[in-house]
């Protein structure tokens, strides 16, 4: 079709024709891309530099001093900054596994099983799409003390396993699977188990892969439950350990920064590495996004 | 078929996530409506006073009539389609240039939205601090455009933009994704038959093509922007340092609540808040249900 004058979606080669849009993505890219690349710069500045005046955007001599001093660094109470990542990593490991299980579990029964309910709570979980957990957080405090979880490891986890936007989006990746397999394999003499773990799990690779980036996401930056629910500070995380920092900057208290940033670097990175990774699993499962 | 009455199959693998999901979101909601209704605060046991606490919000509150409720309709209805709107043009566009290409810029434009604001809230406080070492009071002052450093992030003027700005920054999150890739399952066979019938600029092609072709990813996007925007209250506290944020210039309903709730221990009154929260992402929610939603 070289006669088609029209939009060329998904091209496989680079045309002039496209230079347009490349004008206009290019500097909005280096322009998103800027606040991060600053705080990449910012965790290697040594303390004159980042005193220097006028500010500077680069780092002149990188120097890893802001990490050592993040890492031998207490909080005023005492608890060495390491354990506060070591609870945070324990956490998010949990969370993410189990958030995946359950929530490809149940995708499974609202996909392939039918019963009565299935629609109406299928529905009720897309209307939980727009549930703002901040918008219920007393009830949820008073209910989180009604169980006893306050100051428990617990308390970072249990309220963050169900979550709606990884049912939604693994239910829609598993209605792709044909039916007729699952029923092949049942008359071959799979139990229902054999053919959640060996069929649905395999197929869905790439929707487990997304609800495990959001989770991560979800649970390695929340900072809710350590401020909320949890006055232990052996059982506080580092993200909420890194939102003490940033509260410190805001009095521009200059020598706070680096470590600061040295703490978000270490924040970000994280994110950033799994998402790379996995990120043509996540294309592909938010094809099949759509709200219908 | 083995009789299907008595399989009862689907229960052991929804029950974990029914359990969670009824726990800590359903009976939250459930409590949160129910505790509007009462005075409570957090010591005695709540009693009843009917809709007080509702009555009290909309005629005695006036930080809330006059700060929260305006201060949270303009964030909303700036970020919530203005982040909208740039995610659907960052997604045609990236849609149009090369995969490699495509791949690398994504990513770029996604990962603001990976630290959920609040984390990345030391590089804002860090650019727009209030002294001359603040990089962009240094900028402005050495190009001349200030005779002195402005304190950005407690003033009350500028508090919001700077509020706006940044969610905006990060707000290319999943939504954004889930559009780029619904600009690209669209068959490209469905261009060529529009050209055919009569398209003949790429305005009408988004009107009449895109748009139509991609409307569930389009309504998913809308619900995430809806809802990413009504959780942003965060980031006033963290930008200002304080909650309530200087002059209640950056207050949001969510703010509104936290303070009422955790520093005033008035639970009543912020439950009403919260099932105020809650109506008016519903409300936002329902807008973008008609205009994306397939007609049944």
């Amino acid at each position: 079709m070289s006669s088609f004058q029209g939009t060329k979606m998904n091209p496989s080669k680079f045309h002039k024709s496209q230079i347009k849009f490349l004008l206009f993505l290019i500097p909005l890219a280096v322009f998103m891309a800027l606040p991060i690349v600053f705080i990449f710069f910012h965790a290697f500045k040594p303390i004159d530099e980042l005193f220097a005046y006028p500010p500077r955007f680069f780092v002149d001599k990188p120097t890893l001093q802001n990490f050592t001093d993040l890492f031998t660094k207490t909080n005023d109470t005492g608890v060495p900054m390491s354990r506060f990542l070591f609870n945070s990593v324990v956490i998010t490991i949990i969370v993410v596994f189990l958030t995946v299980v359950i929530s490809t579990m149940a995708g499974y029964a609202l996909s392939k099983k039918n019963f009565k309910m299935k629609k109406a709570i299928f529905e009720i979980n897309t209307l939980a799409l727009m549930f703002v957990p901040a918008a219920v957080a007393i009830p949820r405090y008073l209910l989180i003390e009604k169980l006893h979880l306050i100051n428990t490891f617990t308390v970072h986890i249990l309220p963050l396993l169900a979550m709606p936007i990884g049912l939604f989006l693994v239910k829609q990746f598993i209605d792709q699977i044909p039916d007729e397999l699952l029923e092949a394999a049942r008359l071959d003499g799979a139990s229902d188990f054999k053919i959640f773990t060996k069929i649905i799990v395999p197929l869905v690779k790439p929707a487990i892969a997304t609800i495990a980036i959001l989770s991560f996401q979800l649970v390695w930056n929340s900072i809710e439950s350590s401020s909320l629910y949890v006055n232990d500070e052996t059982l506080k995380t580092f993200s909420f350990y890194m939102s003490t920092l940033t509260s410190q900057v805001t009095g521009n208290n200059v020598a706070g920064q680096g470590l600061a940033a040295a703490a978000s670097l270490i924040m970000f990175v994280p994110n950033l590495i799994i998402f790379i990774i996995l990120q043509s699993q996540v294309m592909n499962t938010m094809a099949h996004s759509g709200i219908k | 078929m083995r009789n299907k009455k008595r399989d009862h199959s689907h229960w052991i693998f929804l029950s974990p996530y029914i359990i969670f999901f009824t726990t800590f979101i359903i009976i939250p909601v459930a409590a949160a409506i129910c505790l509007s209704f009462t005075y409570f605060n957090a010591i005695e046991k709540p009693t009843f006073i009917g809709l007080s606490n509702y009555v009290g919000l909309i005629t005695q509150d006036e930080v809330f009539m006059q700060k929260v409720l305006p201060n949270t309709l303009t964030f909303a209805l700036i970020v919530g389609p203005g982040g909208y709107i740039l995610s659907f043009i960052l997604a045609w566009a990236l849609a149009q240039i090369p995969s490699k290409m495509r791949t690398v810029l994504a990513l770029i434009i996604y990962s603001p939205s990976m630290t959920a604001g609040v984390a990345m809230a030391v590089v804002w406080t860090i650019i727009f601090s209030g002294d001359e070492t603040g990089y962009l009071n240094s900028i402005l002052i050495t190009l001349g455009v200030l005779l002195e450093p402005v304190q950005w992030l407690q003033s009350p003027e500028y508090l919001m933009k700077i509020m706006i700005f940044v969610t905006l920054w990060g707000s290319m999150g999943v939504g954004f994704l889930a559009m780029l890739s619904g600009v690209l399952n669209i068959n490209t066979e469905i261009y060529e038959a529009g050209y055919i019938d009569g398209i003949n600029n790429r305005f009408q092609e988004i009107i009449y093509i895109t748009i139509p072709s991609m409307k569930p990813q389009m309504l998913f996007g809308a619900v995430m922007a809806v809802v990413g925007t009504f959780q942003a209250g965060a980031i006033g506290v963290a930008l200002s340092g304080a909650n309530p944020t200087p002059q209640n210039a950056g207050q949001l309903m969510v703010n509104h609540l936290e303070d009422y709730g955790f520093i005033r221990y008035e639970m009543g009154y912020a439950a009403a808040i919260s099932v105020v929260l809650l109506i008016v992402v519903y409300a936002f929610s329902k807008v973008a249900w008609r205009l994306f939603g397939e007609k049944d």
